[in-house]
């Protein structure tokens, strides 16, 4: 047996690759479940029903798929240019924090101004705690990956800080409860995010502007000079210096962006969803994490996050509603990890063909 | 003298580093072999369960239940390296999506909640749980006493593992064999040396590393089984490796520092001094990516930089 490299990749494998992952991850999981005296049939089922298929499940699973979609467009912008940002969880609280501020700054304007403001207030926090470990690649050559993780704790500490260890603008201080029980400044109806409902189906503003980034980013990265010199220089550092491309001011770059993507999902949290700065629900959530799994999946393809980020999402989401009793706990990561597990085992098949030839013509020894 | 906040700082910071120090001896030996391992939280926390799962099953002395308890905890880590060492050796996928992988599928939302909630660990302390292992005439000296006597055998093993890890990667034929792997993989392939093999065999003892540090939560600190007990100890035992410029004894003193700005809080609060808690426990964060930032010019990366192939899959033919 045989492993050589393919020339060119076939566009089916790529497919059929996260596919064939899911479903052999289903296998894995029904392996474990069975172990552990659970059925797999009736709990699968009820996973599906309360991601998919339940009444309201759909809309449950926006709300989940929405920040998964977000943190992945931001590994996948970054991660396509070999520049590994793991720190989308850090700068998607980062865009919280900003957004809500503003939002309350803010109050009294016009709803739309709000929005708006939100909006550049979560990109702009994002980004500029990913300007981080971007400029330190960029100038100083440190490596990107854990810089960017460690931000994640500390943003992490300082979103506690700020509502459960100080009395900052953004802690709720009214009354003898609010002291008791942190929780963050309730944020003021203008700075509530649109929803629209299809048939049932609430459809939220930041699901929708997470779809169009995603064809932004897909036009971006292929139909741009800036995206053929990110893949460029992700493929071949050298080369696309060689070809007198700026290679720093690129990294920064991408960097920023892929921080201003996570952090809009952290302004969409605050603006659809939880309408108050969150550290507990952010931080348990793990969107930031979730969203390397979701852009991995994807192959960095930005459309093809959407997707995955709502099937994902609904995974997600079910674990959230089933959390109980008769429900085993801890089977949604179990299930995401294992999924990754066999996308990343399955790349091999793409990039590698793998050949038997038994009948190969002995080596003739060399005569002495 | 004893309750000074010096000694009582250190004394805990020591029993606070050592999980630290277990586990980035571990993510040590994986890095020096070429591997970057992002799953070590994973492994600490299914370390941790099945520690704790083995030492309220087994019925024997105290000293036996811990030991066995601490072996499956050690078995429990390698396993969780095994899966990730046969994607990232075997099928060549990327190290740091693997790894991330690993810790999901592990971690607190994962494997180890799932087996904790299934093996209904919660509900009790553990039946036997590591103390200090001198007598207590020994502990009450001034100053040494409770550093040095007061802590339990998990401290005074991870001495035993800090010399024998340095005196392996310096003195011995095999661990010059691993820094080569991990400084160029080709090279010692051309030396004949089986750079898979040696690659699977660090990043499982590392996992095993792992599991003992996990286990040092759930037998020792803690004593008992929370879902996500260790907190993302795993993830600053990583950025101790790099703190520690991947030098065993190093890793020793950074763990006692990390530790100590655990125990700090604590101990201020105790001698009536309030300060936010976040602020000593974001430094050992915000100090490595100084400390990274130090060691990523090329004079400090040539003098005492990382291993230079860290990261990258071998392949023999794409050299």
């Amino acid at each position: 047996m045989r492993i050589e490299r393919r020339l060119q990749q076939p566009r089916w494998l790529m497919v059929a690759v996260p596919i064939l992952s899911i479903a052999v991850a289903f296998v894995f999981a029904t392996v474990i479940l069975l172990a552990t005296h659970h059925p797999p049939l009736h709990t699968f089922r009820r996973l599906v029903d309360a991601a998919f298929l339940g009444n309201g499940a759909l809309t449950e699973t926006l709300v989940s798929a929405t920040p998964l979609a977000f943190t992945g467009l931001a590994a996948a912008v970054a991660f396509r240019m070999n520049l590994f940002n793991i720190g989308g969880e850090g700068q998607l609280y980062a865009g919280a924090i900003t957004g809500a501020t503003v939002a309350l700054l803010l109050a009294g304007a016009p709803s739309p101004l709000v929005i708006a403001a939100m909006m550049l207030a979560g990109a702009a926090g994002g980004a500029l705690l990913a300007a981080i470990p971007g400029i330190l690649r960029a100038f100083f050559s440190t490596s990107e990956i854990i810089t960017s993780l460690m931000l994640n704790y500390v943003v992490a500490l300082i979103l506690d800080y700020l509502i459960f260890d100080s009395h900052s603008y953004l802690r709720d201080t009214s009354g003898f409860e609010a002291n008791v029980f942190p929780q963050g400044k309730t944020l003021p109806d203008e700075a509530t995010w649109s929803s629209w409902s299809l048939h049932g189906l609430v459809v939220p503003l930041g699901a929708l502007v997470a779809v169009g980034l995603a064809v932004g980013l897909w036009g971006l990265y292929g139909r741009t000079r800036f995206g053929f010199e990110v893949k460029v220089i992700g493929d071949s550092p050298r080369a696309g210096r060689y070809a007198g491309m700026r290679t720093r001011r690129k990294i920064l770059a991408v960097m920023c962006l892929s921080g201003a993507i996570a952090g809009l999902g952290g302004a969409s949290q605050d603006g659809d969803f939880r309408h108050q700065l969150d550290p507990r629900g952010l931080t348990q959530a793990n969107y930031g994490y979730a969203g390397i799994v979701v852009a991995a999946l994807a192959r960095y393809n930005p459309l093809a996050v959407v997707l995955i980020a709502f099937l994902l999402g609904g995974l997600q989401n079910a674990g959230f509603t089933l959390q109980g009793a008769d429900f085993p706990n801890g089977l949604v990561g179990v299930l995401q990890g294992l999924i990754l597990f066999c996308a990343l085992g399955g790349e091999l098949f793409v990039r590698y063909r793998v050949r038997f030839n038994r009948r190969q013509a002995p080596v003739a020894e060399p005569a002495a | 003298m004893n309750n000074s906040l010096l000694v009582v700082v250190l004394a805990s910071g020591i029993a606070y580093g050592t999980p630290l120090l277990y586990a980035a001896l571990g993510e040590l030996l994986a890095e020096r072999s070429g591997v970057l391992n992002l799953g070590v939280e994973g492994m600490m926390l299914v370390g941790a369960v099945m520690g704790f799962w083995a030492v309220q099953r087994i019925h024997a002395t105290t000293a036996l239940a811990l030991l066995g308890a601490i072996g499956v905890a050690a078995l429990a880590g390698a396993v969780m390296a095994a899966i990730f060492a046969f994607l990232v050796v075997t099928m060549r996928a990327n190290q740091i999506v693997s790894g991330l992988a690993l810790t999901i599928f592990a971690g607190v939302a994962g494997l180890s909640s799932y087996l904790g909630n299934d093996l209904d660990l919660a509900k009790a302390p553990a039946r036997h749980q590591f103390q200090e292992i001198f007598p207590k005439s020994w502990q009450d000296l001034s100053i040494v006493g409770p550093i040095l006597f007061g802590q339990s055998a998990l401290v005074y093993s991870s001495w035993a593992c800090v010399i024998l890890v340095a005196l392996y990667l310096t003195r011995t034929r095999l661990g010059l064999n691993v820094r080569a792997v991990g400084e160029s993989p080709a090279a010692a392939d051309a030396m004949g040396i089986n750079v898979g093999a040696y690659r699977y065999a660090h990043t499982l003892v590392g996992g095993a590393f792992a599991g003992i540090g996990g286990a040092t939560f759930s037998l020792s600190i803690t004593p008992q089984w929370v879902a996500g007990l260790t907190q993302g100890a795993g993830w600053i035992a990583i950025a101790l490796v790099i703190f520690a410029f991947w030098r065993p004894t190093l890793c020793l003193v950074g763990a006692y520092f990390f530790g100590a700005f655990t125990a700090l809080p604590f101990a201020l609060q105790g001698h009536g001094v309030t300060v936010a808690p976040e602020l000593f426990q974001s430094l050992p964060y915000v100090m490595t990516v100084l400390a990274l930032v130090l060691v990523s010019s090329r004079a400090a990366r040539l003098r005492f930089g990382a291993p230079a192939a860290l990261g990258t899959p071998y392949v023999r033919e794409e050299r």
